[in-house]
């Protein structure tokens, strides 16, 4: 045990020593997830909106300049006739389509509710949000003025309706997909590298010639990533709820216990990489080409499975970041428990397996 | 050097290694005896590198029998990996970790305790002169200084026997002359050497001398007699006679 732990703490100071190694492991989540996190949330501006108005009162006319004259919106066209929504969503142009009951004004001063419909172009899942929650907050601090005012009680119910994409995929992706993708960086590629260069330099001669046990000089190169892609995870779930307000819904300890589980699936996946990787450098090429851009392209992160063709449906299929990421969304988003992940929790688990048994495999060919 | 006691440290009786179809190590004999600087010689490609790596435990040999230090190499790797020093043809030590904390890890992995490491360092630093670059980073050595602190890290557990595989290849002869300084010390202090090497100048500075061709043992003895045998002014003349043979 005292060798082991001599040996880990060797295994940190390699990590702590290279600037490299620190920036891709502290700065690359960080440095992500603002990234992603700001193009995903880019402020809304001009975008070209059109109005049905059925009532034509001076409640319409005022919520309509109200949300005209804000920065976010510019008034495309004013619509006469129902069924040319559909028509002029497929054009394009026009994002949002807010439609007012008829006898709105009324409505609303004599019974204290009426009803305006929100329609947003989904297709551009973030966008359409944002689009709804501006509106919506403009219209809520119009009612609000106008009570304080009227002294009376009234209320406007929204009811928005998503065009193209009811589900909202894609938003609150970015959390779950750049966990899945670090994570899996992370610990594959930091651990791949590690061993393959004690290969390069022959140290690992050196340690395979010593009393640790092979099973030693594995727990002790991983042992040290194990810590640092929790930290990693953590981080990026606090950046996720701090910065951008992404909820965690679910239970923060099945969540943490299913992303050390799929840390531990990369690391053995990481194991497996440097098995067939006599270099730093091919163990860095493998891992980008057989995790990173799958990673990105394949496990939904953002691109919508549903959208693909059959057969990268499949290869889909054979992705950690996909399993992992219907979890945590599972979880963060949806606050399921552990009865609806456990498919995917399986799946991981039987990767873990899959791959270890893979690395020993190799292993024990490598040292004939 | 002579002993009182000859104890034997390796004995090989038939040492056979295949790859496949290839043998690379054709029925080995031979023994290495306690205290004794033991020269294993042979071309590149001759076998040298896979019979040192089954000494130590590193590889299974095909057939044969095979003790290291009295433990046999097919059941007890795990005791003979305990009381060997192993430095290899590639320069071993972390380059990105400090001289002191190199040699604390070594210590720790050969299970030093951490007093003891505490000494053995001293000493090692004393000797080797290097006190001032107790945490220097050991990128920043000179090779000369890298080599010399390999094999005293490979032999800081005090191991009855080291192995040494091309120790000093790219080293200039200076620091090659005090490198054998090092190894004469060991030696003398009761620490079995085998090592493999390409200077025939070296080959010249051990007990005795096995010279290996195509996976065999040619020759085997001192060598003085080596060259009384072949007629040779030195062992640069013997190898290439053995090897042209």
């Amino acid at each position: 045990m005292k060798r082991f732990i001599g040996f880990v703490k060797k295994e940190f100071l390699h990590i702590f020593r290279d600037v490299r190694t620190m920036l891709i492991l502290f700065g690359m989540p960080v440095a992500q997830i603002l990234l992603f996190g700001y193009i995903v949330t880019n402020e809304l501006k001009d975008i070209r909106i059109a109005i049905y108005d059925q009532s034509k009162d001076h409640v319409t006319r005022e919520i309509t300049d109200k949300i005209c004259s804000s920065r976010f919106f510019i008034l495309d066209r004013t619509l006469s006739n129902i069924n040319d929504v559909e028509s002029i969503f497929k054009e394009g142009n026009v994002k949002e389509v807010i439609i007012f009951e008829p006898d709105f004004a009324k409505k609303l001063e004599k019974e204290g509710t009426a009803g305006i419909q929100i329609l947003a172009d989904a297709s551009d899942a973030n966008t359409a949000n944002l689009i709804v929650q501006y509106t919506s907050a403009i219209i809520r601090i119009y009612i609000f003025q106008k009570m304080r005012m009227d002294k009376t009680p009234m209320q406007i119910i929204p009811e928005a309706r998503m065009m193209y994409n009811e589900e909202m995929k894609g938003v609150y992706m970015f959390v779950p997909g750049i966990m899945a993708m670090i994570l899996v960086l992370i610990s594959a590629m930091m651990t791949s590298i590690s061993i393959a260069r004690e290969k390069e330099l022959g140290t690992m001669e050196i340690l395979l010639a010593s009393p640790l046990k092979p099973i030693q000089i594995v727990l002790g190169k991983v042992t040290p990533y194990v810590v640092l892609s929790f930290i990693n995870a953590v981080s990026i779930i606090l950046l996720g709820n701090f910065v951008f307000h992404v909820p965690v819904a679910g239970s923060v300890v099945l969540l943490m216990a299913e992303s050390i589980l799929y840390i531990f699936l990369a690391l053995s996946i990481g194991l497996w990489i440097s098995t067939i990787a006599k270099t730093q450098q091919m163990a860095m090429f493998i891992s980008l080409f057989s995790l990173m851009l799958p990673t990105i392209l394949l496990s939904g992160f953002i691109f919508p499975i549903d959208n693909m063709p059959d057969i990268l449906q499949w290869f889909s299929a054979l992705m950690p970041p996909r399993w992992f990421i219907i979890i945590i969304k599972s979880i963060m988003l949806k606050g399921n428990g552990f009865i609806y992940i456990w498919k995917e929790t399986l799946i991981l688990f039987l990767m873990i397996l899959f791959f270890i048994g893979l690395s020993i495999k190799n292993f024990k060919i490598r040292l004939e | 050097m002579q002993q009182a006691e000859q104890i034997v440290v390796i004995e090989a009786k038939n040492l056979t290694k295949k790859f496949g179809n290839f043998v690379a190590n054709d029925d080995l004999t031979f023994q290495v005896l306690s205290g004794e600087i033991f020269g294993f010689l042979g071309a590149n490609g001759a076998g040298k590198t896979t019979t040192m790596r089954i000494l130590c435990g590193l590889s299974t040999p095909t057939s044969g029998e095979i003790s290291v230090a009295g433990y046999d190499v097919y059941t007890e790797t795990e005791k003979i990996k305990r009381n060997i020093g192993y430095m290899s043809q590639k320069f071993s030590l972390y380059e990105d970790i400090t001289m002191y904390e190199n040699i604390r890890l070594f210590g720790g992995i050969y299970g030093l305790s951490r007093r003891t490491i505490r000494r053995r360092a001293d000493e090692l630093m004393e000797k080797l002169e290097l006190k001032h670059a107790r945490n220097m980073l050991i990128s920043s050595f000179p090779l000369g200084w890298k080599q010399k602190l390999a094999f005293s890290i490979a032999i800081i557990h005090d191991p009855k026997l080291v192995f040494l595989d091309e120790p000093t290849s790219g080293v200039d002869p200076i620091t090659r002359r005090q490198f054998w300084d090092l190894i004469y010390e060991a030696s003398f202090n009761g620490i079995t050497i085998f090592v493999t090497t390409h200077y025939m100048d070296e080959a010249e500075y051990c007990d005795r001398v096995s010279i290996m061709v195509d996976g065999r043992i040619e020759a085997l003895d001192t060598p003085r007699k080596l060259k009384l045998r072949y007629d040779a002014e030195d062992m640069n003349e013997v190898f290439l006679k053995i090897a042209r043979a």
